[in-house]
């Protein structure tokens, strides 16, 4: 792992502090989840390192049991959006002809509905479960990805080194995989660090809207819910989750650069 | 005058040109480009730069300009235009240069100019620009220029758009702006490499009488020494950014003095001893037509010619004249419309998706750019490997070894299996490609325009190996080019194509043997060869050809 850029290491670091606090939560977090420690509100103070939230709970917990939702759904989401995106984007480019028009046109379709406004619609009529919320959110997003590797593959199809595989007789699951997959990642990595936040943004909004994660539980968007009263009076507890959302983001995208260098250069990613 | 009669129009002394490589994983560092080069040129000459791909020829060119490509750095040496040093002069000295007494001709006339205004207004905007004459001058003089490149109607032609003009007229339309301020030294860089020969012979003596009518002096770039032979009075050779050898055309030609340019002028010199043709022929085209989606012309019509094994066939023609179609016809990636192939005895059912593995093995294919046809993801072993585990099921160690087996057959030795294509020079990607056409074992071989991309004598090396591995291995070659000298070291038979159709088919001897048609003549007359005079010696007997008419 030398010669790693310090921005690089900087984002990987704190990148890495968010995803441990987030497994480790119940080990870090300081009080019980949603057990009441003190007033209302109170200030930062030894006891409680960010104060207390509009039911006198403990800020920093709920943080980080805020962040282990967050990150967990955001991460899950991120995860179906791109194998699905990916696939079906690079098969239409493989296939070509009107299957690329088939699904190109239905993808147009489902992206011309905001994409908000149709998650509300289908969260409001479905139970809002977990796998039900990241399925909504990642196939959504997935429409963005979709358009994006098949742009990409469209133009590595035609390359001759993927004619050379199909002369070969290579069935497409090859061509998709090993011939046109490899060569797709670096744009594929860059949406990935963006898609990731928008993914964070999103769940947050939800659960700001009171459709996302359901309280007790905590995740960053409700702690901005429940808090949002505070702001008036010049508590800065729902603030907080916005630090964290930006301070996770940049440190992502740190890391999305750098493995965007390391997968852009041909000479085999063994360089910085 | 009297003070230019002393001092050279351009001397160049010293010059040193360095850039800075930032490679991925090391810390910066620098290259030196060109080192220790001086040359001077007097008014109204022409001098040559020769030299393969990374010389350093159209560095020097620019140079002149006092211009350096791309974070190149002139950071040595003295340049003196006129008697006065431009290396180091600032940008409005420069400014008044460049486009004024040294301009430029680029190679992919098609790239330079801009597709959204007319020739005219191109043409004359540098002149205009630097004020050096007026409008209606700049006009006058550029339609007269366009008389002297013998473009089609003059008058009207700066009316036109870059699309509306042919390839090679484009290129006599960038000399037409280059001479258009009526400068004192021309840079031509490669402007004949990306024609045709048919075409390049036009262009070429387009611009050797614009040099001669104008006065201009020019250096001239290029790789191909026969080219520069014919129009330059001097020549330079060039290799890894030093001078090999100055001298005159003449000497050079008829004299060299060092070895590499010995090896230039002997390229393309192999003598192959055509095979005599078995009775049975191993591919049999009959009939064939195609025609690409919804268009309403063939592309290739009625076409029929045959291969025998372990021979070679050479499709020669100009581009568009439907050689790269027909070996997309062969390879079942463009169904033909009407007639039939026969591989082996057997009929080749007609689309890529009917053929079984077999078939689909014993016919391998060779790309012209050998860079796009590797995936740059994979490594060498892997690129070569495929084949053998998709074909044979060979896996593991038993497929290193025959890995190894084929580098070794490629002349490439160890440490080449964990290589990138990135990793390796031109020449040794088309050698790789070789390597896994043969993994494949197969019984013909499709080369596209295999050796047009490389330097002549790297293209040399892989033809000898071509030849060498047909002697081992028995492979039959369908060898597709536009190169003559390249038809004539491999092919055993040789298919003329034009517009789409078989020119002229038969043997080699037979084919290259006159009476000619009136193209193959053509073609056959338009390779540059390397002597002095060429250029006239054949335009004066076409002149004389159609005046007979």
């Amino acid at each position: 792992m030398r010669g790693i850029p310090i921005s690089a290491l900087l984002g990987l670091i704190i990148t890495a502090a968010f995803f441990i606090a987030a497994i480790l939560a119940p080990w870090i977090a300081p009080y019980g989840m949603s057990e009441i420690v003190g007033d209302i509100w109170e200030p930062a103070s030894d006891q409680f390192l960010l104060g207390t939230d509009n039911l006198g709970r403990d800020l920093l917990t709920r943080m980080i049991y805020g962040g282990r939702t967050t990150i967990f759904v955001a991460s899950m989401a991120t995860a179906v959006s791109f194998c699905t995106g990916a696939i079906l984007g690079f098969t239409a480019a493989v296939y070509g002809g009107w299957v690329d028009q088939a699904m190109s046109r239905f993808n147009d379709l489902i992206m011309s509905i905001p994409t908000l406004i149709f998650a509300l619609v289908v969260l409001s009529v479905m139970p809002v479960t977990l796998p039900i919320l990241i399925l909504v959110m990642g196939l959504l997003d997935s429409t963005r990805v979709f358009r994006l590797s098949r742009a990409v593959a469209v133009d590595i199809n035609v390359m001759d080194f993927v004619e050379a595989a199909r002369l070969r007789g290579e069935g497409q699951r090859w061509v998709i995989f090993r011939e046109i997959l490899p060569n797709a990642l670096s744009p594929l990595v860059a949406e990935l660090g963006l898609r990731f936040i928008f993914a964070i943004l999103f769940i947050s909004t939800l659960s700001f809207l009171g459709l996302g994660i359901q309280p007790p539980n905590a995740d960053w968007g409700g702690i901005v819910k429940e808090n949002r009263e505070g702001i008036v009076y010049g508590i800065s507890a729902a603030l907080m989750p916005a630090i964290a959302i930006v301070t996770l983001s940049i440190s992502v995208n740190l890391v999305a650069d750098w493995a965007l260098n390391r997968t852009t250069s041909l000479k085999g990613g063994r360089g910085v | 005058m009297s003070d230019h009669a002393q001092e050279p129009l351009l001397e160049i002394r010293n010059l040193r040109i360095e850039a800075t490589a930032y490679a991925p994983g090391e810390k910066p560092k620098d290259i030196v480009i060109v080192d220790d080069v001086s040359l001077s040129l007097e008014r109204g000459k022409v001098m040559g730069l020769i030299g393969e791909s990374g010389a350093g020829k159209s560095t020097i060119g620019l140079s002149a300009l006092s211009y350096g490509r791309g974070g190149i750095r002139l950071s040595g040496g003295e340049i003196r235009l006129n008697g006065r040093e431009i290396r180091t002069a600032g940008p409005g000295t420069l400014r008044n240069l460049r486009g004024r007494e040294v301009t430029y001709v680029a190679q992919s006339a098609a790239a330079a100019f801009n597709p959204a205004k007319k020739l005219m207004e191109q043409v004359t905007e540098a002149t205009l620009k630097h004020g050096v004459m007026s409008k209606e001058d700049a006009e006058k003089r550029a339609v007269e220029l366009f008389r002297t490149l013998s473009l089609p109607d003059p008058e009207h032609f700066g009316d036109r758009y870059p699309h509306q003009v042919s390839g090679g007229q484009l290129q006599r339309a960038m000399t037409a702006l280059a001479l258009c301020p009526k400068p004192d030294l021309v840079i031509f860089d490669e402007p004949t490499t990306a024609l045709d020969v048919t075409t390049q012979i036009d262009v070429l003596a387009a611009i050797k009488t614009a040099i001669a009518e104008t006065g201009v002096a020019a250096l001239y770039i290029t790789h191909d020494l026969a080219v520069v032979a014919q129009v330059s009075d001097e020549i330079m050779v060039l290799r890894h950014g030093k001078m090999v050898e100055h001298g005159t055309v003449q000497q050079i030609i008829e004299a060299p003095r060092e070895e590499y340019t010995r090896a230039l002028i002997s390229v393309r010199s192999i003598e192959h001893e055509e095979k005599k043709p078995t009775p049975e022929p191993l591919l049999r085209v009959e009939g064939v037509s195609a025609r690409y989606g919804s268009m309403t012309k063939d592309v290739l019509s009625n076409i029929s010619v045959e291969l025998h094994a372990g021979q070679t066939l050479a499709l020669v023609g100009e581009s568009g004249s439907g050689k790269s179609t027909m070996a997309r016809v062969i390879t079942g990636l463009l169904p033909p419309r009407t007639g039939n192939i026969t591989f082996d005895g057997k009929p080749l059912p007609p689309a890529l998706k009917q053929r079984s593995r077999e078939e689909l093995r014993q016919l391998q294919m060779i790309y012209q750019m050998a860079d796009v046809a590797m995936n740059p993801r994979q490594t060498v072993a892997t690129i070569i490997g495929r084949p053998l585990e998709f074909y044979f099921g060979l896996r593991g160690r038993k497929r290193d070894e025959r890995v190894q087996e084929l580098l070794d057959a490629i002349e490439l030795g160890k440490g080449f299996a964990d290589r990138y294509p990135a990793e390796l020079s031109g020449g040794q990607k088309q050698r790789v490609c070789i390597a896994r056409a043969l993994a494949a074992n197969p019984k013909l071989i499709i080369c596209d325009e295999v050796t047009s991309a490389l330097d002549p004598l790297v293209a040399d090396g892989i033809l000898k190996l071509l030849l060498d591995l047909q002697k081992r291995e028995g492979v039959a070659y369908l060898f597709i080019t536009h190169d003559i000298a390249t038809v004539r070291a491999i092919a055993d038979s040789i298919a003329v194509m034009y517009q789409g159709r078989v020119q002229r088919y038969g043997t080699k001897s037979e084919v290259l043997t006159p009476p000619f048609d009136d193209y193959t003549d053509l073609l056959l007359s338009s390779v540059p060869e390397m002597k002095l005079g060429w250029l006239e010696s054949v335009l004066d007997h076409r002149k004389m050809t159609s005046a007979g008419n």
